[in-house]
């Protein structure tokens, strides 16, 4: 992927020294950045858990994220990295801007600088470099558009979530020191087992134990095959209601 | 007029109509709409909101007395067609919230829709009641019962006409089968099946019976932990009823025929764009996954939308859409942030006007975008309070993505994310659409001359 065209890039020894030097400097960046959305990732994960019902679909896909990012991490080598570090106070800090994951791997090559993440700012000619400033916070939402609705890691009693959000960035590190680089399955082999083997009962043939409001004596009208003119039409439907006043139900 | 309807954007000039919802600053959960769909005439238009309920407006007459308000429409019918419900199984609630409404055809001086939530679809009939029984036998006028002993006479009831009156009832509930979310419900060409999907399965439903559905589609893996890909949209052709599609959360949609097999698993045809490796992110498959699919009119095409793009397919060339048109591409750069809040997981849906000639989905900002396919021209309009004088013409909008931002231009940093247009709906033969802005429902016509 564009890690390695990064990489090589640098290593080819091409161009210019200010090439080479903003090939360098991308790299920790690049890497910080990944953390930074692998880490947001798991914790998306842990909050579907959390939540009331999660959406499949969603999780599905940030599920699907994660193993890319994981699969890439192997493959580099920096997998080996993550079982040494230390718990959830550092990743909280490890959350930084990643602008760079948004370029497409054409724009990195070309060294394009994309308005991105760090630049929402009225002037797009001003200065680029806010990297400071760009870290992403977790309990509040920072340099983000104005009126974007409240970010993910703000939920409704954010002093009570505080507590669980720290409880469950420090059992997704745990779970991804102890464990192989498969966490992501034994994140959704956490979701209770039972809800999935539910379907064979739920789905197919099943006695409908509630008919509601259905009502035997009225039934659908069925399509009608020839053109029969509408006056036909109210007088079945009026016929039924008449039916139904005289046998007063 | 048929004239001019559709075939180049400059003839067609959107007006404000009307405005449906409150006004209010704070907007309530349960108002949130989250289907919209005109019937098959254009006669009657629903929305189902978050709170369950099911609103229906009918188009008035025109009089030749006002004949610039063109039909307006009004409220016609309003019920309560979901209740929350609690699983005892699961420990989880289910939403009210209803995902779709689909009308069927009138075969009757009755209406009848199909509404469904997460996991319960209803049919429901709306009908109309201008007379009333009088004199019944056994209870009286106030409908308290008669002593039997004192019933000396048998007579007929009469009908009297009363005031109109629109009552909503349930004819059919169709519960029980389904696991995981509903997604799309879609009503055959034979106006006697329609179908339910889900996240993993599609199932297929007799109007006549609800204690039974066919599965015809199941692609859970018998371990959920190597579940990768998710159904996320399903449509009946509108002709052929054994042939209907459904999309996938990879960019995919699968075209099925249900006489080749029960289980329709093996598809009839895969459509797939190949991926463009140099514009590959970590959030290429987040913004491939399709977020709608609708046959065209004609049925000949389908379109699809995912978070960037609609795109137009042949049902006849399987690897590569024959048209992509770009909603909001100066997103692209913005996917991280995107990613954070969650609006990249928003779906948006896609229409096809009547003529199959322009295609229509919305944005964040209450900006929705409208694509001519003939012309290639596109407008970015605006649901907004500020553009609700009657008949304005509403005026094309446009996002600045760089450089100096001309006057009357939004730059993206300045674009409203909170305001997403996820819902619209056009009009079966007219040039008249409906779209949802949160709790507002927004009516444009094309200018009256």
């Amino acid at each position: 992927m564009f890690v390695r065209g990064l990489k090589r890039k640098c290593f080819d020894g091409e161009e210019d020294i200010e090439g080479t030097l903003a090939g360098i400097k991308a790299i920790p960046s690049y890497n910080l950045q990944r953390q930074s959305l692998l880490d947001m990732s798991l914790v998306k994960l842990q909050l579907c858990h959390m939540l009331v019902e999660p959406n499949l679909c969603r999780s599905v896909l940030i599920a699907n994220t994660v193993r890319q990012i994981q699969e890439e991490m192997t493959q580099d080598g920096t997998w080996q990295m993550i079982n040494t570090q230390s718990t959830g106070q550092a990743s909280l800090d490890r959350l930084v801007s990643t602008d760079i994951l948004c370029r497409s791997s054409r724009e990195q090559a070309e060294g394009k600088h994309v308005p991105g993440y760090s630049t929402f700012n009225k002037d797009f000619e001003g200065d680029q470099a806010q990297n400071s400033s760009e870290t992403m916070s977790t309990a509040s939402s920072v340099q983000t558009p104005r009126n974007l609705h409240s970010n993910v890691w703000e939920m409704e009693n954010p002093q009570e979530n505080k507590g669980n959000f720290q409880k469950s960035l420090d059992h997704i590190f745990e779970t991804l020191e102890n464990k192989s680089p498969n966490s992501v399955e034994d994140l959704f082999s956490e979701v209770d087992n039972s809800y999935y083997d539910l379907d064979t009962m739920l789905t197919g043939m099943m006695s409908n134990t509630k008919m509601g409001h259905c009502d035997g004596l009225e039934t659908f009208s069925p399509p009608t095959t020839t053109a029969s003119n509408s006056n036909c039409k109210s007088d079945l439907n009026e016929l039924d209601h008449i039916v139904e006043i005289l046998v007063e139900s | 007029s048929l004239a001019g309807f559709g075939n180049l954007m400059q003839d067609v000039l959107w007006c404000f109509s009307q405005v449906k919802g409150t006004i209010d600053v704070g907007v309530t959960e349960a108002d949130i709409i989250s289907t919209v769909e005109f019937n098959h005439t254009g006669e009657l238009l629903a929305t189902g909101d978050k709170g369950g309920r099911v609103v229906i407006f009918q188009r008035e007459q025109e009089s030749k007395n006002q004949p610039h308000r063109r039909g307006e429409y009004n409220v016609y019918s309003t019920f309560q067609s979901h209740e929350p419900e609690f699983d005892y199984l699961k420990s989880l609630e289910i939403e009210e919230k209803i995902n779709k409404i689909r009308w069927l055809p009138q075969q009757n001086a009755a209406y009848f829709l199909l509404s469904t939530n997460d996991k319960t679809v209803k049919l429901w009939k709306v009908s109309e009641r201008d007379k009333r029984p009088e004199g019944y036998n056994l209870k009286d006028e106030d409908g308290r019962l008669r002593d039997p002993s004192m019933i000396t006479m048998l007579r007929v009831p009469v009908l009297r006409p009363m005031d109109l009156m629109v009552e909503a009832t349930p004819r059919r509930v169709f519960a029980n089968a389904h696991t995981y979310h509903i997604n799309s419900i879609s009503v055959n060409s034979d106006y006697e099946t329609y179908m339910s999907a889900d996240d993993l399965r599609i199932n297929l439903w007799n109007f006549e019976i609800t204690n039974q559905s066919f599965n015809i589609v199941d692609i859970k893996p018998a371990n959920m932990e190597e579940l990768t890909e998710v159904i996320t949209a399903a449509e009946f052709h509108p002709h052929h009823c054994n042939t209907f599609v459904y999309s996938s959360s990879k960019g995919t949609i699968r075209l099925c025929d249900m006489r080749t097999s029960a289980l329709c698993d093996r598809h009839a045809k895969f459509f797939e764009e190949p991926e463009d490796p140099s514009n590959r992110s970590f959030f290429s498959e987040i913004i491939s996954s399709i977020s709608d699919v609708k046959f065209s009119h004609s049925g000949r095409y389908i379109m699809t939308r995912d978070y960037l793009t609609v795109k137009v397919w042949d049902l006849n060339m399987e690897n590569r859409p024959i048209e992509t048109y770009q909603v909001h591409d100066y997103l692209r750069s913005k996917l991280c942030s995107l990613y954070e809040n969650d609006c990249i997981f928003d779906k948006f849906e896609c229409v096809w006007n009547g003529s199959d000639s322009v295609i229509m989905t919305g944005s964040y900002n209450n900006f929705f975008r409208m694509f001519d396919r003939n012309t290639k021209r596109d407008v970015t309009l605006e649901a907004s309070r500020e553009n609700s004088k009657p008949r304005a013409i509403l005026k094309p909008r446009k996002v600045c993505v760089g450089g100096k931002r001309r006057k009357d231009e939004i730059s993206v940093d300045s674009l409203d994310f909170s305001k997403k247009i996820l819902h619209t709906a056009w009009h079966p033969s007219e040039n008249i659409i409906a779209v949802a802005a949160t709790n507002n429902l927004y009516i444009f016509q094309d200018k009256v001359n």
